[in-house]
């Protein structure tokens, strides 16, 4: 058979992709997410550092720094492509600094991040695999290994724009107490004392100017960080929603002296719910994919959260109870699949 | 017997009032997932239908559709040797008959030079004047190598000439038989020999002729084109369609991102001087990919909901693509033979775009030489659309009778496609796909290896490849060749299970 002689074969061409399809891909890449994240993240620490001194911007620059080194260095160490260059391990350096108190050492974050990068993260499989929210289990090994200056490390808000005031103070030097601190232990009206009047407190709780961690204290701007991902549509508004609402109500029902006389509007404003609602329970890794999944976990955290702050040990428990609901994730996203198209049919 | 189907008897009336367009400003759309990939169709939709000269040589696939493959005419087999002789050696191991070169046969354009018997199948017609030089394993996009008769142009540009005919006249015997002669398949890509889809056995409940004119791949024109210039076949063409099937409603669902075409289909119909008693109507559809699936155009039209595994009849629906239609108008009206068609050419790697009529088996280094050459920047050439095609990597491969558009797109349309990373879980496929079922966890599990497991993650049936979740999947990963795996390996476990 003399085939080839019939066919005026034409050259191939050099360096032309031959991938599979889809042939177009839409711009929205992981890298962009989570360098949106890092982005929506930093009002909040430029805020602190007026809020709180430089000594903020400094802790979160060791957290970010050392949470990078730990991932290059483990995935160096155990031969994996190395991937710091897609913002994950920046955006848990930002939030782990975001949960410690402005008042702490600057090596503090050090030992955090080697826990939520190496332990939560790496040795689970990496990016995609972690069972928990590998900043909020930084936080939590800070706590169990430095209770003292996790718990003590608060500041008194500046208001005269001293920013280095703060810089090496030592905890003693600097220490006061939160506000869900004082409401636990001195009731609410020992908290409006503490602030002059309902609205003052209200007006500086949603603008930052209370003690509290670093990232956590102005509900303003994380909510302009999260309306933008919100608008993006990186993130929906099931968990956020639901975790709000569901704090504030069941702070409403139990929060109070008596039943349904809680402050709703001072639960959601204070401690961590703000921040943990929009930047750490819509962690996708950590969190479910089906919206009724997202519905209960978001409503989950809420009750355990207001469970620790009024019966538990800690005044404040938004940490504990994502990272309490983490685990039920896979559950959930077994319970609840999406709806095939055939189930529509008649 | 269900004669009738819930959910759709107030739009049929709504349509009959002339009002559904304009129930609150709400077009049909479908209501679980779907993406908006930038169309990319200004390219080319405003460009009329351009003539190509006949190629200097045709490739002509002995399978170019769904069922078995064309077989030679044994009028061009040289009567030297004995049908025999063909069997034993020179045989492909599709069945069909090589030839050698020195049996070459004079064809002319429109003749029919592969066949198929009492089975699923499709004729297959010279486009042009020429030589048949034979039968040869030829490069193919997607099996690397396939049988194909190659026709070598001899004289001058061929032009066979047609008269319109009265068809309504015949019998839906008679019809059918037409149809299949000229070989017309479903032109929407599926490739399903026509003349079997319109059979439909007499114990089958239908109401409803569905023509998608929706065509929701980005850069693709040819449909818009064919429905902009020859509504009036269109129509015709649906009338014949509805004679077969023995109903009288039909719906064209038209993506409304295609005004010029909705506005000539509605004057044709508005104009038509014989409706022969069927209703059919202009339906603009929203613009959201994929409504050009069956199962999306079939629940936005008519709320109704394909079960899986069944066919669209069993629904009461029959789809048919548009451009199908026209063919099926030529065949029937003019008998003329399904030998060319309209193929976008698009993308801003080629020197000019262009929706050409081209005969079926040109190549591509023929087309890409009548245009003017590729740019530099040429990265990608794509047959298809972006979302579903297929990429290759050579010119010499031929436009086949699914071909509906040839892409050459540079770097900066087509992105990074070399790496991807690991799921994280984001869940942005769950709410583009269209079937509803779990691209991320298959993908998971068939890295694994654990593909066999992915029954519960939905039916792998169901998967119709439209690419919507590997759209949107911020890590890049190939999320509908994993679907694919899953479903292979669902089928093997399957099969070990039974034995």
């Amino acid at each position: 058979m003399n085939s080839s002689a019939q066919i005026a074969e034409r050259p191939y061409y050099k360096n032309l992709s031959v991938s599979f399809s889809p042939h177009t891909r839409s711009s929205v890449s992981t890298e962009r997410i989570m360098w949106t994240v890092v982005a929506c993240l930093m009002p909040s620490l430029i805020l602190s550092m007026f809020v709180f001194g430089l000594q903020t911007l400094i802790i979160t620059a060791v957290s970010v720094i050392s949470c990078v080194m730990t991932e290059a260095i483990s995935q160096k160490l155990l031969k994996r492509p190395i991937t710091i260059h897609d913002g994950s391990a920046v955006i848990t350096g930002v939030l782990l600094a975001y949960v410690i108190p402005p008042g702490v050492p600057v090596w503090m974050p050090i030992p955090g991040a080697i826990m939520a990068i190496f332990i939560t993260k790496i040795i689970m499989g990496g990016l995609g695999f972690n069972v928990f929210n590998p900043a909020l289990m930084g936080r939590a090994l800070l706590m169990a290994s430095y209770p003292v200056a996790m718990t003590a490390g608060w500041v008194t808000p500046i208001r005269d724009l001293s920013l280095g005031r703060y810089i090496n103070a030592g905890v003693d030097a600097v220490s006061t107490a939160t506000p869900l601190y004082v409401l636990k232990h001195y009731g609410l009206s020992g908290l409006i004392d503490k602030f002059g009047s309902l609205s003052t407190m209200y007006f500086d709780f949603f603008f930052g100017f209370s003690p509290g961690c670093i990232g956590e204290t102005s509900a303003c701007v994380l909510l302009v960080g999260g309306l933008i991902l919100l608008y993006k549509g990186y993130i929906t508004w099931h968990i956020p929603v639901s975790v709000i609402v569901s704090t504030a109500f069941f702070t409403w029902i139990f929060g109070g002296e008596t039943y349904f006389s809680g402050d709703p509007i001072l639960a959601v404003l204070s401690g961590g719910i703000i921040l943990g609602a929009f930047f750490m329970a819509t962690d996708y890794v950590t969190s479910p994919n089906e919206k009724r999944g997202q519905l209960i976990f978001g409503a989950g955290i809420g009750a355990l959260t207001v469970l620790i702050r009024l019966k538990g040990g800690y005044p404040e428990g938004v940490c504990y109870a994502i990272l309490l609901m983490n685990p039920l994730v896979p559950a959930l996203d077994q319970w609840f699949r999406p709806k095939r198209f055939s189930e529509g049919a008649l | 017997m269900n004669q009738s189907f819930l959910g759709d008897s107030d739009l049929f009336t709504a349509l009959k009032d002339g009002k559904v367009k304009n129930i609150a400003n709400v077009l049909p759309d479908f209501p679980m997932g779907g993406i908006h990939p930038p169309e990319r169709k200004e390219l080319t939709e405003h460009l009329p239908i351009e003539v190509m000269p006949d190629p200097p040589q045709l490739t002509l696939f002995l399978k170019q559709h769904v069922g078995y493959p064309s077989e030679v005419m044994f009028n061009l087999i040289s009567e030297l040797h004995s049908p025999e002789y063909y069997l034993e050696d020179n045989i492909c191991k599709d069945g069909a008959c090589r030839l050698d070169t020195s049996e070459k046969k004079q064809v002319k354009a429109a003749e029919l030079i592969g066949t198929t018997k009492n089975k699923i199948g499709a004729s297959l017609h010279s486009g042009i004047d020429g030589i048949v030089d034979g039968v040869y394993d030829t490069i193919h996009p997607v099996l690397g190598k396939a049988p194909a008769i190659i026709v070598s142009k001899n004289g001058q540009q061929s032009s066979p000439s047609f008269t319109p005919k009265d068809w309504t006249k015949y019998s839906k015997e008679a019809l059918l038989s037409k149809i299949k002669a000229a070989g017309i398949v479903g032109l929407g890509g599926a490739g399903f020999p026509a003349d079997i889809k319109l059979n439909v056995k007499p114990n089958i409940f239908l109401d409803t002729l569905i023509l998608n004119g929706s065509e929701c791949e980005p850069y693709l024109t040819c449909d818009h084109r064919v429905m902009a210039e020859y509504p009036e076949d269109i129509i015709e063409g649906a009338k014949i369609i509805l004679k077969i099937l023995g109903i009288t409603r039909c719906v064209i669902g038209i993506e409304n991102n295609k005004p010029d075409a909705i506005k000539a289909l509605e004057d044709a119909v508005a104009n038509d001087p014989n409706k022969m008693g069927y209703d059919i109507f202009i339906q603009p559809l929203t613009v959201k990919y994929p409504h050009g699936s069956a199962d999306q155009i079939m629940q936005s039209i008519t709320d109704r909901i394909r079960p899986s595994g069944k066919r669209s009849s069993s629904i009461g629906i029959i789809v048919q693509n548009v451009y199908t239609t026209k063919t099926i108008y030529d065949a029937v009206a003019l008998d003329k033979p399904f030998y060319e068609r309209v193929v976008t050419i698009s993308g801003r790697g080629i020197a000019r775009q262009a929706n050409l009529m081209v005969k079926i088996g040109t190549r591509l280094s023929d087309i890409v030489d009548y245009l003017g050459g590729t740019t530099s920047d040429l990265a990608k050439i794509v047959i298809g659309g972006p979302m579903m095609g297929v990429a290759v990597s050579s010119l010499n491969v031929p436009i086949t009778k699914t071909t509906s558009g040839v892409l050459f797109l540079t770097r900066e349309e087509i992105g990074d496609d070399q790496k991807y990373g690991p799921c994280i879980r984001c869940g942005f496929c769950l709410d583009a796909c269209p079937m509803g079922l779990e691209p991320n966890n298959i993908g998971i599990y068939v890295e694994a290896g654990r593909g066999a497991e992915c029954e519960q993650f939905g039916f792998s049936d169901d998967c119709f490849q439209c690419g919507s979740c590997a759209y949107v999947c911020p890590a890049n990963r190939p999320l509908v060749q994993f679907i694919g795996l899953a479903r292979i390996k669902v089928e093997e476990a399957k099969k070990k299970e039974e034995n």
